[in-house]
């Protein structure tokens, strides 16, 4: 069941003097079980091109496909749609609008039509998913902490169950330990449920010791389209996007200047302990 | 979507009518309005037209706009002019059938009633369009400013405008991605009753409100880190001095001001 993106281009206030052409020719294919990274700078796009991922904005040119069919094709249900590619937005936990957690996370499921007990399974099993216990259940989402609440929101989405998992900075405005938070819960996601994550971001640090892949959004196109290592190969051109490659990858380039045998390709610091102890290693030996 | 509020947001181009002083165009609109009641005969109505077609030409921005910015008005305009063209009485009787009756000044208040209507809308567009809200309080607080000998605080409403004016935009956008959010957790907000749709609307109201007053309460904060304390002895960084071209539109006008005067006492 991919997404499949087919030359779509998208443009802001079309026909007026504010005119911008935010997407030019994307093309693209999501799998399910994948762990994707979005990157690009600000205003690169990113945000705009995830929400044609679940038919929120249509491309004013191309086409968008879920399981092979046009989501804009006629009579096509995009409100279950959602209901299978879900969506977090930046600062989700400024949608929360209920009384009490319960309750909140329990409007996607009711959006969807389920039984009472359906939806209550749903809430009930999300909610553990992120960590939320029952004796958040009844608290006003607005006594929360930040990390709290932006968990709660994610678990609004989850909620509905989908297939694929968008989400948009999610980490964006935490303190480091609300981010630990997030990014556990993203990864126990996919190893219980098997489903896609898809992870917008503009920090590469973030990014690159999670997912399995990377789209680099440049200026409203695909810069680069490949696993991490690949993508950090480019790190020059990375950084005329405003974009870098995590810092260990710049120390391995750095060490290997300097003489020492490292993989400049390292992207994560386990990575980076693994190959630098390996060329120490050598070079003792090499003495 | 909520974005597409055109009515009253500021559009960039390069023209004579924006770089006129704001004072100038809010005694142009206002004078403008007072015109459309002065108003009483179809020649007056046509100039009043003609006056803004030609200034919409110099603004250039495109009519489309100003078309899209009328919209929202539309039930406004049609339930005036059904009250218009039912409820007036006089001679003659066109249609009279069961309780409605349509007379001939029936007909033509309700006709005025329109053009009336849409000229104020477009009219006062115009000035929004090539005016930026701040030099448009600018322009406020600057041509009201003898209101002070009376004890009106000028420059607190004129901030308090440009604060309302300058939220109009940041909270639409908010409210445009809020309802994303929600659509994303399958919200409904275009089918249903209007109960249902009225309850949809829950979803969205609270997390805006809730993030306006956040949002003020910011505001507030970083003007009373800046040391605001009113009016009182602030300068500005761009003070406003009346140029050529705004001489030559105060002339234009009063002639166009004296012409629909004019029209109204000889027709």
């Amino acid at each position: 069941m991919p997404i499949e993106l087919k030359n779509v281009n998208y443009y802001y206030n079309r026909g007026t003097s504010m005119e911008v052409h935010v997407l030019k020719d994307v093309n693209l294919k999501l799998d399910r079980g994948e762990f994707i990274g979005v990157i690009g700078h600000t205003g690169s796009g990113k945000s705009t091109l995830i929400q044609h991922f679940n038919g929120l904005l249509r491309p004013t040119d191309g086409q968008v496909l879920y399981d092979g069919e046009d989501i804009f094709g006629e009579g096509y249900d995009r409100r279950a749609l959602r209901g299978h590619v879900g969506l977090v937005f930046q600062y989700p936990e400024h949608q929360l609008f209920e009384t009490d957690v319960f309750t909140d996370v329990c409007f996607g499921p009711r959006n969807q039509g389920l039984g009472e007990e359906q939806i209550k399974e749903r809430a009930e099993a999300s909610l553990r998913l992120v960590g939320l216990g029952e004796e958040f259940y009844k608290r006003s989402p607005f006594e929360l902490s930040g990390g709290q609440k932006r968990r709660a929101a994610i678990a609004g989405v989850l909620a509905m169950e989908p297939d694929y998992l968008v989400l948009d900075e999610p980490t964006a405005g935490l303190d480091p330990g609300g981010r630990d938070e997030i990014f556990h819960v993203l990864q126990t996601l996919r190893e219980e449920r098997g489903i896609a994550v898809i992870l917008v971001s503009h920090s590469m640090e973030d990014v690159a010791s999670y997912v399995h892949r990377i789209i680099v959004v440049n200026e409203g196109k695909i810069a680069f389209d490949d696993v991490p290592r690949e993508v950090f190969r480019h790190y020059r051109e990375l950084e005329k996007m405003g974009l870098s490659a995590p810092q260990v990858t710049y120390i391995a380039q750095a060490l290997r200047e300097r003489g020492l045998d490292v993989d400049p390709l390292v992207t994560t610091v386990p990575e980076a302990r693994d190959s630098i102890l390996k060329a120490l290693e050598e070079r003792k030996h090499g003495c | 979507m909520l974005r597409d509020v055109t009515l009253g947001q500021y559009y960039p181009v390069e023209s004579p009518l924006h770089r006129l002083d704001p004072r100038m165009k809010l005694s142009a609109t206002m004078l403008y309005i007072v015109s459309l009641f002065i108003a009483n005969n179809p020649a007056c109505y046509l100039l009043a037209t003609a006056a803004l077609l030609l200034a919409i030409r110099i603004s250039r921005v495109p009519v489309r706009h100003f078309l899209k910015g009328l919209r929202p008005i539309f039930m406004l305009l049609l339930i005036s002019m059904l009250f218009n063209l039912f409820l007036t009485g006089g001679e003659p009787v066109l249609v009279h059938w069961a309780i409605f009756t349509i007379t001939w000044p029936g007909v033509r208040q309700a006709i005025y009633m329109a053009v009336r209507l849409i000229l104020l809308i477009m009219g006062s567009a115009l000035m929004t369009y090539t005016t930026t809200p701040t030099s448009l309080t600018d322009g406020m607080e600057k041509g009201l400013r003898f209101l002070k000998a009376f004890h009106v605080p000028v420059h607190e409403i004129a901030m308090m405008m440009s604060i309302a004016l300058r939220f109009i935009p940041i909270l639409a956008d908010e409210a445009d991605k809020i309802q994303k959010a929600q659509m994303a957790r399958g919200a409904n907000f275009e089918e249903g009753s209007i109960v249902q749709r009225a309850k949809a609307m829950v979803p969205l109201l609270v997390p805006l409100f809730i993030s306006a007053f956040r949002r003020a309460t910011d505001l507030a904060t970083a003007m009373e880190a800046r040391c605001y304390h009113g009016g009182a002895g602030r300068t500005k960084m761009h003070p406003l001095h009346y140029q050529s071209g705004d001489r030559i539109a105060y002339l234009l006008l009063f002639a166009y001001l004296a012409f629909v005067i004019l029209l109204r006492v000889i027709l």
